[in-house]
């Protein structure tokens, strides 16, 4: 599904390379984590891939199926169906949260030549999920992440990814900030949504959010390179005796 | 969450399709081809009693008239504002321009040139009594808003063609007509009113108005009475070189209420045209008018080419206790806007609200906001200003605050935002305080900000194109003032607002 050949990336203002050289391929159905120290790269990977501005490919190709990541904008990669949770997602005053969902279903339904959902089929599909995620209504009412807690936050997030059906998706420290009945709220919804077809890549500084979406392969990440691959007990050995093996 | 989400699903909706489906920036650009009298060029004494002429005016209207005429000639146009105005040479234009086939008045729309009709069915303003102004409720949509209607008085160029529900207005006690009709068939309420609120020699731009305004509407709403349906005016200015004079005045007796609608488009020239409107408001005891605004003039091309200048004096006297009066505009047209509509609360408890919304992009310079006199005891205002600015815009906002000496426990709050799209552009916000009265109490809030990158990339992420994401995140920016709107003109603002930003990203 995802080919990651060499890639290496520097910061667009900096000339400083962050990522040097990495190749990762995930295939359908595959739950993949990185891990790694502050500094390692891995927020950049998944800036990257999701098409952040600020960057640049020094060299390297991303392929998604059949796509050249690279020469595809940031909206057509959603609609290609790859979903990024943000570590810290974005408030936008005065707009709906509901305005918001169905704008961006619709938009993405539209790029990929599907009929826009009505009012009325959206409205149900938003509360299913919304209920399963224990939001309320009061939330779905608010503006985009205003006034809204971490945790609410990172529910949201995870609201977005049921409602968007992406298949592939980048959970991008999603734990940090979560306590841990948060954490197995938002875990169920992402176990929930896994499937034989979707894939994930779980980007996390520690091993507790490894108890809940278990991975199949766990890569240790250390200064833009992945050092060390292996199952998910590398995860419990990071948790044991940290980063210092690969440094 | 079901009712309030739909009905601004529907607009969302139609912002993004409007954006989409808009080839050229400015879809009101057409010009009709349709034979037009003029008055001969430049201004004059003669020009005056022309004007009044056409308008076959009694005598104590063209004396009014002359007299504003010979204090204009001594007035100097102002230049404090945050504006960067070409000289206007005010004998190179037209005073008067109407179309041929307009010399008798039309009895009824029956008799309107066709012509004239379809200018304004292209612009979605239909002149007929059975549908509704500028309908945007989709066919699908299944709890549909009540239809509402809406009767329209349209002003093209200097005349008015036509005014609909002017039967079952009058049916209600309410007149609603085009001011030249009530200056012959109401002179007294006019003679009553007309410049009480702003006088002739008011400033320059309201005096060379009241010389030579050519049309306009009138509304009357007697003791009591609760307008029975939206009124409107949607102005016009179609001949090349021609200035736009409009006078409109609205009164509401004791008790009464109106919510009046106001349009303006204007075909795409490369001569700047010249826009001088006075608009008057007079709010007695427990009375309120809502006045809300859609300008959308020509604003020039992206060199600043053509475009309108719209320098506008309106102003609204809540004479009587309790009188309640609200300003909401959405400016986004013209290459240059001079506009603040203000409030004099001079009865005990009387309240005005300002809500407005400029949106500047390319060449075009806004100096707009508004003045809110405190003179009556308890009396209350609020100001929202939402401005944005893109591409190489100027956007100030100024506004006046004063509380008199004898305005005892009054009240004012402020709220001044500005968002900048880009960095060639530029906001300002000119606030005046003055506060008289050590019980008063007035507060300022005002924040400056940029669209931002992370707020763009979010919404991208989830699959939002960029000039979407900008017009999702500019409207949720101007919420409070678009709820302010009556909804048939929320949904033409919140497209209007896509529109306007167009080509303003990337």
């Amino acid at each position: 599904m995802l080919k990651i050949d060499n890639l290496k990336v520097s910061l667009e203002e900096e000339e400083k390379q962050i990522i040097k050289g990495l190749s990762l391929t995930i295939n359908s159905g595959e739950v993949h984590a990185i891990m790694g120290p502050n500094g390692s790269g891995k927020s950049t990977l998944s800036s990257v891939l999701a098409g952040k501005a600020g960057y640049t490919v020094d060299s390297g190709k991303v392929n998604f199926d059949e796509t050249d990541l690279f020469e595809t904008e940031v909206e057509e990669r959603a609609a290609l169906g790859i979903f990024m949770a943000f570590q810290y997602p974005i408030e936008i005053p005065g707009v709906g949260n509901m305005n918001f969902l169905r704008t961006a279903l619709n938009s993405q339904r539209k790029t990929r030549g599907q009929e826009e959902l009505n009012a009325a089929d959206f409205l149900k599909l938003v509360r299913e999920i919304a209920k399963d995620l224990e939001i309320s209504d009061e939330m779905m009412r608010r503006p985009v992440n205003v006034g809204a807690s971490g945790g609410e936050k990172k529910r949201n997030e995870i609201l977005q990814m049921c409602l968007l059906e992406p298949r592939f998706v980048i959970l991008d420290e999603t734990d940090s900030g979560l306590d841990v009945d948060a954490m197995k709220l938002v875990s169920k919804g992402v176990n929930k949504f896994s499937s034989s077809s979707r894939s994930f890549l779980v980007i996390t500084h520690y091993q507790r959010l490894l108890n809940y979406i278990v991975p199949d392969f766990v890569h240790i990440m250390v200064d833009g390179k992945i050092v060390k691959t292996g199952d998910k007990n590398l995860a419990l050995h990071v948790e044991e005796t940290g980063y210092k093996d690969f440094l | 969450m079901t009712d309030s989400y739909e009905v601004r699903e529907v607009i969302d909706k139609e912002t993004l399709s409007a954006v989409k489906s808009v080839g050229e920036t400015y879809k009101y650009g057409f010009a009709t081809d349709i034979e037009t009298e003029y008055a001969p060029i430049g201004l004059n004494e003669d020009i005056v009693r022309l004007i009044s002429k056409k308008n076959e005016e009694p005598s104590w209207m063209l004396e009014w008239r002359l007299k504003a005429y010979k204090r204009w000639t001594k007035l100097k146009q102002p230049d404090w504002a945050l504006l960067k105005i070409p000289k206007i040479d005010f004998q190179d234009q037209y005073y008067y321009a109407r179309p041929a086939n307009m010399k008798e008045r039309p009895k009824s729309l029956d008799e309107v040139d066709p012509k004239l009709l379809e200018t304004y069915s292209k612009l979605g303003i239909p002149l007929t009594e059975q549908k509704k102004l500028a309908g945007v409720i989709e066919e699908n949509y299944e709890e549909k808003p009540q239809d509402r209607k809406v009767a329209v008085d349209a002003v093209f160029d200097s005349v008015s063609v036509g005014t609909t529900f002017k039967e079952e207005l009058k049916a209600a006690g309410v007149i609603f007509c085009s001011i030249s009709e009530a200056i012959q068939e109401y002179p007294e309420l006019v003679k009553k009113y007309l410049g009480s609120v702003v006088p002739i020699s008011d400033n320059f731009f309201a005096c060379l108005n009241s010389a030579v305004f050519s049309d306009g509407s009138f509304v009357y709403i007697p003791e009591g009475v609760k307008c029975p349906m939206e009124l409107s005016t949607y102005f016009r200015i179609n001949a090349e070189n021609t200035g736009q004079f409009e006078r409109t005045l609205i009164v509401a007796e004791n008790n009464a209420y109106v919510s009046y609608l106001e349009g303006c488009t204007a075909p795409q020239r490369d001569e700047s045209q010249l826009h001088a409107a006075v608009v008057e408001l007079v709010i007695l005891d427990d009375a309120e008018i809502k006045y809300s605004t859609v300008q959308n003039w020509f604003p020039g091309d992206e060199n600043g080419v053509g475009g309108i200048y719209n320098f506008v004096t309106k102003r609204a006297d809540c004479r009587g206790k309790n009188a309640k009066v609200m300003w909401t505009q959405v400016e986004t047209g013209s290459a240059i806007t001079w506009k603040y509509p203000s409030c004099v609360l001079k009865g005990d408890n009387s309240s005005g609200e300002f809500y407005s919304i400029a949106i500047t992009n390319n060449m075009q310079q806004a100096d707009t906001g508004t003045k809110m006199i405190h003179l009556g005891k308890n009396t209350n205002s609020r100001i929202v200003s939402k401005g944005i600015s893109a591409g190489k815009a100027q956007n100030t906002y100024r506004g006046l605050v004063q509380i008199g000496g004898r305005s005892q426990n009054s009240r004012n709050f402020t709220q001044c935002d500005s968002l900048l799209i880009g960095n060639k552009c530029g906001a300002h916000t000119v606030p005046y305080i003055e506060v008289n009265n050590s019980s008063a109490r007035a507060e300022h809030e005002a924040t400056t900000s940029k669209v931002d990158e992370d707020q763009l990339f979010y919404c991208m992420q989830r699959g939002i194109g960029e000039e979407d994401a900008v017009a999702l995140i500019v409207n949720g920016f101007c919420k409070e003032v678009l709820q302010a709107l009556p909804m048939e003109f929320a949904m033409e603002a919140q497209k209007l607002v896509a529109i306007s930003l167009e080509g303003s990203v990337g």
